[in-house]
């Protein structure tokens, strides 16, 4: 077992408010091994893009870790100075955002993105910035790059532009890129080609990667393991076939078998009822107790670790053996 | 078959947008006016009481479509039919737009802010005076706040207090406070999550089975529209390029850009088979290609398809399904030696 290249640990984000200290993160831990793909899903305001945005060091403020520690190759990153983390940043840890548009600078040609990121990050000349810039983007399928190399980010089309954003969170060689929704914005003909894209360079190089989205099938067919998210909390962390296949966690199972299936037609599709709890109103005991069919006095009281659960880890009483289950069965 | 008349019909519908630059641009850059083709010829008829989805990518011409089904535009060319009178005949009467609603995409741009959910529901009822007084009313919109799922003490709170899904919810219930028959619903569950996706979308199905409403149904997404629709088109730049039976148009997908587009989507049963990525991009609508606007991206096309406009046709070995390609109509495709070795 290698040692993993991240580590987070029991973090915690707040956000304070007028009303009183909000609790966006609860104690998330997860490790993400060197080459590693995690996936990482969850409805919207689970929390997800929330823990990529402290791993990379930009929480919105006043959002703050208020707890817990994030560590790359054993170091803590969590409580560095603005200006190390951005030595971090891009450097060793790449980001790749939803909207390409927002990432890409309007004003600059993409060339000049790239040889700028990469001769503050590595130790090149401008000359060779400039060969590589147009190396990384033949590399992700940008046709005539020694041409479109000057052009600007309008000049391509949203599929091309989010080629050029994959490009330059890899440019500097990074050891893991943070991907938050990175083709949610696509068409799904253009999706395939980026994830596809995404896939191979990060495997060519030995990239982890950390991939935010809501959409299950790209976690299915891109990741090696998955965490899934509900309310500020890890519910269950496994191999992406088992957590896909066979979810332990309640939430996760709900999850999947929501998802409508292409190969088929259902007459009535297994629904979660109710919603997300805000986060001014998360439930005590486990936040997935008023939603949750097998739920006991025990979920309602104190909150469930992370326990071993079939072939995963999940959040979830069901799975103590320590202690008599109130429920005969699941 | 043939006698019952369609809800709703189109007949060559086209949709065209001068997107030209202002006049002394295009004098000084000496070019001429631009159209944008956003809907350019579709034709489909949606029976009573049936669920009609299109499908496509964006920019293909779908929420276009939606609009003008709804006359929310007016078409450039060809015509739309409400149960066989023209729409924008239709339109002029109360008793006819009544019978007609529309579900959008974003809950929470759709629905007024100021507004109390009963007044947002309520304000459908008055316009048409359907309930006469107060205490109807009342009970109208509680009535409607029951049938799609919430009680109808929430009339008396403002849309931020509800989720997305609820807010979704809101706008099915407005949609149907004035009694119709046809709803458009131009992406409903987009911008929900899929726990919250699938409540709405069984939500919509039971309506439709209590109150036999008839659907058109816009979304991007095939495997929610598999399990709502009764007949599917795909569009691909304005047109539809394929129309069948929602099974027939899953299990036999005739047009390349159909079998690409469900090729494209990664599933969850993980066969590990490496996917073959459609090459290329939707082209500019504004200056598509010519012939089948689909050849500069398609593994089939010839000379003919780069020339000549494919028209909807029966497909070959799949009568049921309307394709326009020339590769399906010459038996270039495949299809029939595929089904043979089958």
């Amino acid at each position: 077992m290698t040692s993993p290249l991240l580590e987070v640990r029991d973090l915690v984000v707040e956000f304070p408010t007028r009303r009183g200290t909000l609790r966006a993160l609860d104690k998330v831990s997860f490790d993400i091994a060197p080459g590693e793909v995690l996936g990482v899903v969850g409805e919207s305001g689970a929390g997800k893009s929330m823990t990529g945005a402290a791993i990379i060091g930009l929480l919105e403020p006043p959002g703050r870790v208020a707890g817990g520690s994030i560590l790359l190759r054993g170091e803590r990153i969590d409580n560095l100075p603005p200006r190390e983390m951005r030595r971090i940043r891009g450097k060793r840890i790449g980001a790749i955002f939803q909207d390409p548009l927002t990432t890409l600078n309007p004003l600059y040609t993409v060339g000049r993105q790239l040889t700028e990121t990469m001769q503050t990050h590595l130790d090149i000349d401008a000359a060779e910035a400039r060969r590589r810039a147009v190396g990384w983007l033949e590399a992700v399928g940008i046709p005539a790059a020694a041409e479109r190399v000057d052009a600007y980010p309008h000049q391509f089309s949203g599929g091309m532009r989010q080629r050029v954003v994959i490009a330059l969170a890899l440019c500097a060689e990074p050891e893991m890129v943070v991907a938050d929704e990175p083709t949610t914005a696509l068409d799904v003909s253009i999706q395939a080609q980026v994830i596809a894209l995404l896939k191979r360079l990060t495997r060519e190089k030995g990239t982890s990667v950390m991939l935010i989205t809501h959409d299950m099938g790209v976690i299915a067919e891109t990741a090696d393991r998955v965490a899934v998210m509900y309310a500020g909390r890890v519910a269950e962390i496994g191999p992406v076939r088992s957590v896909v296949k066979a979810a332990s966690h309640p939430y996760s199972a709900g999850l999947m078998a929501s998802i409508p299936p292409l190969s088929h037609r259902v007459e009535h599709l297994p629904q979660i009822d109710g919603a997300m709890p805000r986060l001014t109103a998360i439930p005590q005991g486990c936040a997935y107790n008023p939603r949750c069919p097998h739920v006991f006095d025990r979920c309602k009281v104190e909150r469930p670790e992370l326990l071993p659960a079939n072939e995963t880890r999940a959040a979830c009483w069901l799975f103590d053996s320590h202690a008599p289950r109130e429920r005969a069965h699941v | 078959m043939s006698e019952t008349v369609p809800i709703f019909e189109a007949r060559e519908l086209s949709r065209h947008f001068d997107v030209s630059r202002p006049a002394l641009q295009r004098l000084l850059a000496r070019e001429g006016r631009r159209t944008l083709r956003a809907v350019d010829g579709v034709s489909f008829a949606i029976p009573p009481g049936t669920t009609m989805s299109l499908v496509g990518e964006s920019g293909c011409g779908k929420s276009t479509v939606a609009r003008l089904a709804v006359g929310l535009y007016e078409p450039s060319a060809g015509q739309a039919l409400f149960e066989g009178q023209d729409l924008g005949e239709a339109r002029k009467s109360v008793a006819q737009r009544r019978r007609m609603q529309m579900i959008f995409q974003d809950p929470y741009a759709s629905l007024n802010p100021r507004w109390r959910v009963a007044d947002i529901i309520g304000e459908p009822i008055r316009a048409f005076g359907i309930a006469n007084g107060g205490a109807a009313l009342r009970e109208k919109v509680g009535a409607l706040l029951q049938q799609v799922g919430l009680s109808a003490a929430d009339g008396s709170r403002f849309p931020h207090e509800f989720s997305g899904g609820q807010r979704q919810r809101i706008s099915i219930a407005r949609a149907l406070s004035s009694n119709p028959e046809f709803l458009v619903c131009d992406e409903p569950t987009s911008a929900l999550d899929v726990s919250v996706q699938a409540q709405i979308l069984n939500l919509m199905k039971d309506l439709q089975r209590k109150l036999g409403l008839t659907y058109l149904f816009i979304s991007h997404n095939l495997a929610v529209v598999r399990q709502v629709s009764d007949r599917v088109g795909v569009m691909y730049l304005g047109r539809i390029v394929e129309s069948a039976p929602a099974e027939t148009l899953f299990t036999t997908p005739r047009h390349p850009y159909t079998r690409a587009l469900m090729e494209a989507i990664p599933d969850l049963d993980m066969a590990g088979k490496e996917r073959q990525p459609v090459g290329g991009e939707v082209p500019s609508p504004i200056n598509p290609p010519s012939g089948c606007t689909f050849n500069p991206r398609c593994p089939l096309a010839n000379g003919r398809c780069r020339a000549e406009r494919p028209a909807l046709l029966a497909a070959r070995g799949t009568p049921e399904t309307l394709v326009a390609c020339h590769a399906v109509e010459e038996g270039r495709d495949g299809f029939e030696g595929q089904r043979a070795a089958a």
